[in-house]
């Protein structure tokens, strides 16, 4: 039937193929991998490896994408709200030592639960402070965005020393999620497992709210064309709130699970980090949340490969990878069509 | 009878006076009068560029108007947020037609019937008048033709009962079959007793919707008057909009 | 003369007229009327940070792009000149091609930069630069049998700008006439030389085009300019200013490392200089240098004082601690970019915000 086929056409046409692409990028890497890496077991660890870093650096990245292709607001503050959340969440941590030394998985799971979820209030809220105090004011201007985004970030980060002091802090990880589980020859670091649980779920949810609920629908409406948003009677603004305050609880949670990967933090690391969030949103093509979990796998699992491959082009290879993905879709690997 | 004496029993639904809109550096609109009386479809013509598309923004509140009126039902308009004025019933059909094309057809007119679950025989008749609607309810509305996501646009702007529907170009571009089931859909809105302020170029749907009529030229309404009369003025027409409606067909 | 030597672009204001002549009488003098090596040492910084930051205004204030591998091109310069002083030796020979070849490298990095960002949407090109900068500081960290790593480059000039050197073996009012201080006079004749060759190019018609780009890109390609040609010029004639001033800080610090050319923290400053100098004039890249090599030297000193005389009161004295400075610095920053966007320069000039 000819309407079913022009729709299997239109969908090729708009994203599924793009999708597609994407992940037949991961899958031919991780093949090149294994066939540069030589042992089964190594390559295993290393893909465990990449996927927990893409997993983190996605949960990092996801707000910062949604509050671009809503609002078209470029923030590059969002460094700071990681650095925040993981010394609010080390310090809860901190607080609740006992918990962290114990040898019960679920009471060092509470520990780290509860230091995620109050870092991520924190870096809600202060969220919620940021945008009505230094974003608000520079809608719709993006050099002034960054320019303004950047000297907050400073300012956060200063005020980071200022509270906790000049130091980086070594932040041990639980008990229980110290080591690695081996099965013959391959190693699975227990956090990394973790992390990627983590993760995994953190994109399940967003997918779901994002496809299933009228707000979730809104966003991505909203970041398509946010006039038309308004014009059927919804607040763009109040809707990009909420966005960027879950996307700066989502920086914080990022923060807190990055802080125990490093095993230290400081206040700098939001920074440091932003350089890898920023190639993921730009590979992935801006406002893209699916686009945005294919760029974090890609560079996380390139990350960890080249690593072991050629220690000293991890970072580099990373950007090698933006620019030929860019070369290739100049916009990024699931552009979002703009309406406006 | 072209001297702007519009029939008018009742005060007009909405009004512009002196209405001004500056889009950057550039004086758009520059001093736009216009009425558009209840239970009437007007048509806004005038060559590109002559300032249809601002005054439709201007009343949705996408443009800040700069010096000026509007009213609406009696109540002004100006300074009230674009969701606001959507929600005192003024509908919204952009010439891009806005629609949201990594959405289904479904959540399309999910998120226009923004106050509960969508009217069912509203929805009916909405899949009787555009029956490819409910051919590709589940569809991608990227996936659309031109003419369906038309179509797509305008049941998301009646699905919400409005008091006022603005619509922008709906037959750009679009073949002459989609353009005929536009114009009955459109003369069935009408029967039924809505509003339209509608911006169009095809003379030919113009004339066959139209009840008044207004002519914009650099930014100022020149022309205002029946539709009918001035179909049947030629000269009329060549004066106004620079070439006769039969000669663009 | 004085027309064709500032090209027509006067400061337009007594206040901002006083203050300038006030910073180019110090910085002439600045041997003779502030003894000392830490004076001179601020000196030549604010010599050096006036041209790079007139070089990155090119670029944010005449074009309205935000490149954050400003320091990539500064750096550079730097190494360009401290490796061949390293490895080959102290002779002008070794300075020369070392410093012109990081000058050289510098535009053509910049020229794939530019044509690389003519593909992307103009966006991406503040990430981009920035992990590009990123990158780069990691790459010489990393080749440290070349660059010293984190540890940095140290070298000896050639023998004229040594302090040993003396022109004159009798003291001129009371001061020394050493390598180190031809080495100053060398830094600032080449940085007035590189700032009156920025403010007649900005002046030309060339900058007459940038400006029209900035103020509207659609419109300056309609009237037919092709804006990506002379963005990517600009782009290419900043980079080799900046690699200037990087040669010309190597030369100065007898040192170069990632800590003083290609870190994030330069970087940093080199916006709030700009900024709260006041972007889209050269004039603003001479104050905000000069306030803000001054801050970082002497600001330090004055929150050292008032955080000991906070210090029985809990935080207060964190937040003034001298190592606080930059937490002020970018409240000022942030206050700058929303209340005067034009900086001081704007302030001083009287024409205030929306220039």
């Amino acid at each position: 039937m000819s309407g079913s086929l022009q729709t299997v056409l239109a969908r090729l046409r708009g994203g599924d193929g793009a999708r597609r692409s994407g992940l037949l990028l991961i899958a031919a890497l991780m093949l090149l991998a294994l066939a540069g890496v030589g042992s089964v077991p190594t390559w295993i660890t290393l893909t465990l490896a990449g996927l927990a870093m893409g997993m983190m650096v996605f949960i990092m990245a996801s707000g910062l994408t949604l509050v671009f292709g809503l609002m078209d607001v470029l923030n590059f503050g969002h460094g700071a709200f990681i650095s925040l959340g993981a010394f609010v969440g080390v310090s809860v941590m901190a607080a609740l030592g006992p918990w962290m030394e114990s040898a019960s998985l679920a009471v060092n799971l509470a520990a780290v639960l509860a230091g995620a979820i109050i870092g991520m209030v924190v870096t809600g809220l202060f969220g919620y402070v940021f945008e009505r105090l230094v974003v608000m004011p520079v809608y719709g201007n993006h050099l002034k965005q960054i320019l303004i985004t950047m000297g907050g970030l400073i300012v956060v980060e200063q005020l980071i020393y200022v509270v906790w002091g000049p130091d980086a802090i070594p932040i041990p990880r639980p008990e229980t999620l110290k080591g690695a589980l081996t099965f013959g020859d391959v190693v699975l670091e227990k956090y990394r497992l973790l992390a990627v649980a983590v993760g995994l779920t953190i994109f399940a949810v967003m997918t779901g709210v994002l496809t299933r609920t009228k707000i979730g629908l809104l966003v991505r409406a909203g970041v398509e064309n946010s006039e038309m948003v308004e014009s059927l009677g919804y607040p763009i603004t109040r809707l990009f709130i909420a966005v960027f305050i879950a996307g700066s609880a989502l920086a914080g949670l990022g923060g807190v699970m990055w802080g125990l990967y490093e095993e230290v933090i400081t206040a700098h690391m939001g920074m440091s980090v932003m350089v890898m969030v920023f190639i993921v949103v730009i590979i992935g093509g801006l406002g893209s949340v699916e686009g945005c979990f294919l760029g974090a796998l890609l560079v996380g699992l390139m990350n960890n490969y080249v690593a072991y491959l050629a220690p000293k082009m991890a970072l580099g290879s990373s950007i090698l990878l933006m620019v030929a993905i860019l070369m290739w879709r100049p916009e990024g690997l699931l552009p979002v069509a703009k309406g406006r | 009878m072209s001297d702007g004496n519009s029939p008018m029993q009742r005060p007009p639904l909405l009004s512009l006076s002196g209405v001004h809109t500056h889009i950057g550096q550039y004086h758009i609109l520059q001093g736009v009068d216009l009425d558009i009386p209840e239970g009437q479809l007007t048509m806004l013509l005038g060559r590109n560029g002559a300032g249809k598309t601002t005054t439709m923004r201007t009343i949705m509140g996408l443009w800040q108007a700069s010096r000026g009126e509007i009213r609406f039902g009696g109540e002004p308009l100006n300074g009230v947020a674009t969701p606001d004025i959507a929600r005192r019933g003024i509908s919204y059909v952009p010439e891009n037609m806005g629609i949201f094309g990594a959405l289904t057809v479904q959540e399309n007119m999910h998120l226009a019937a923004r106050s509960g679950p969508m009217d069912t025989a509203r929805l009916d008749w909405l899949f009787e008048v555009f029956p490819a609607l409910k051919k590709f309810w589940k569809s991608p509305a990227g996936s659309l033709s031109g003419g369906q996501k038309q179509m797509l646009a305008i049941a998301r702007a009646v699905i919400e009962p409005s008091r006022l529907l603005l619509i922008d170009e709906p037959t750009k571009g679009l073949a002459p079959a989609i353009v005929s089931a536009l114009t009955s859909a459109i003369l069935q809105l009408k029967s039924f007793g809505a509003t339209i302020l509608m911006v169009e170029q095809n003379f030919a749907m113009a004339r066959a919707v139209g009840d008044t009529v207004a002519v914009m030229d650099d930014g100022r309404i020149v022309h205002r008057g029946l539709m009918a009369d001035l179909a049947a003025d030629k000269a009329l027409q060549e004066r106004l909009l620079g070439l006769s409606m039969d000669m663009h067909q | 003369m004085l027309n064709t030597l500032f090209s027509g672009d006067f400061p337009r204001s007594r206040w901002l007229t006083g203050l300038l002549l006030v910073i180019a009488v110090a910085l002439l003098l600045a041997p003779f009327l502030f003894p000392g090596s830490r004076p001179l040492d601020t000196a030549a910084k604010i010599c050096v940070f006036i041209v790079l930051v007139a070089s990155y205004d090119l670029l944010l204030g005449y074009t309205g792009v935000v490149s954050f591998a400003h320091t990539v091109f500064f750096g550079m310069g730097a190494y360009g000149a401290a490796i061949a002083l390293a490895k080959v030796g102290p002779g002008w020979g070794a300075l020369l091609t070392g410093g012109a070849l990081g000058v050289v490298s510098a535009m053509v990095l910049a020229l794939l930069i530019a044509l690389f960002s003519l593909r992307v949407r103009a966006i991406f090109f503040a990430m981009v630069t920035l992990a590009v900068a990123s990158a780069f500081a990691i790459l010489v960290s990393q080749l440290f049998h070349i660059t010293g790593g984190e540890d940095g480059l140290s070298y000896s000039l050639p023998r004229e700008l040594t302090p040993a050197f003396r022109l004159v073996q009798d003291k001129v009012f009371d001061v020394r006439i050493d390598g180190r201080l031809l080495t100053y006079y060398l830094v600032l004749t080449v940085s007035v030389v590189l700032f009156l060759g920025l403010l007649r190019l900005v002046n030309s018609p060339f900058g007459r085009v940038l400006q029209a780009i900035r103020e509207n890109e659609f419109r300056a390609e309609a009237l037919g300019y092709k804006t990506v040609l002379y963005r990517t010029l600009a782009s290419c004639i900043a980079a080799g200013v900046a690699a200037l001033a990087g040669v010309m800080m190597a030369v100065w610090a007898r040192y170069t490392g990632p800590e003083t050319t290609l870190s994030m923290d330069i970087m940093v400053n080199i916006l709030l200089m700009v900024v709260i100098g006041g972007m889209g004039t050269l004039y603003g890249a001479v104050v905000g240098a000069t306030l803000f090599v001054l801050a970082q030297n002497y600001l330090q000193t004055l929150m050292a004082g008032l955080s000991s005389a906070l210090s029985g009161v809990p935080v207060l004295p964190n937040l003034f601690a001298p190592d606080r400075w930059l937490l002020w610095l970018g409240v000022l920053f942030i206050l700058s970019v929303y209340f005067f966007p034009t900086g001081l320069v704007g302030r001083l000039r009287g024409t205030g915000a929306g220039r």
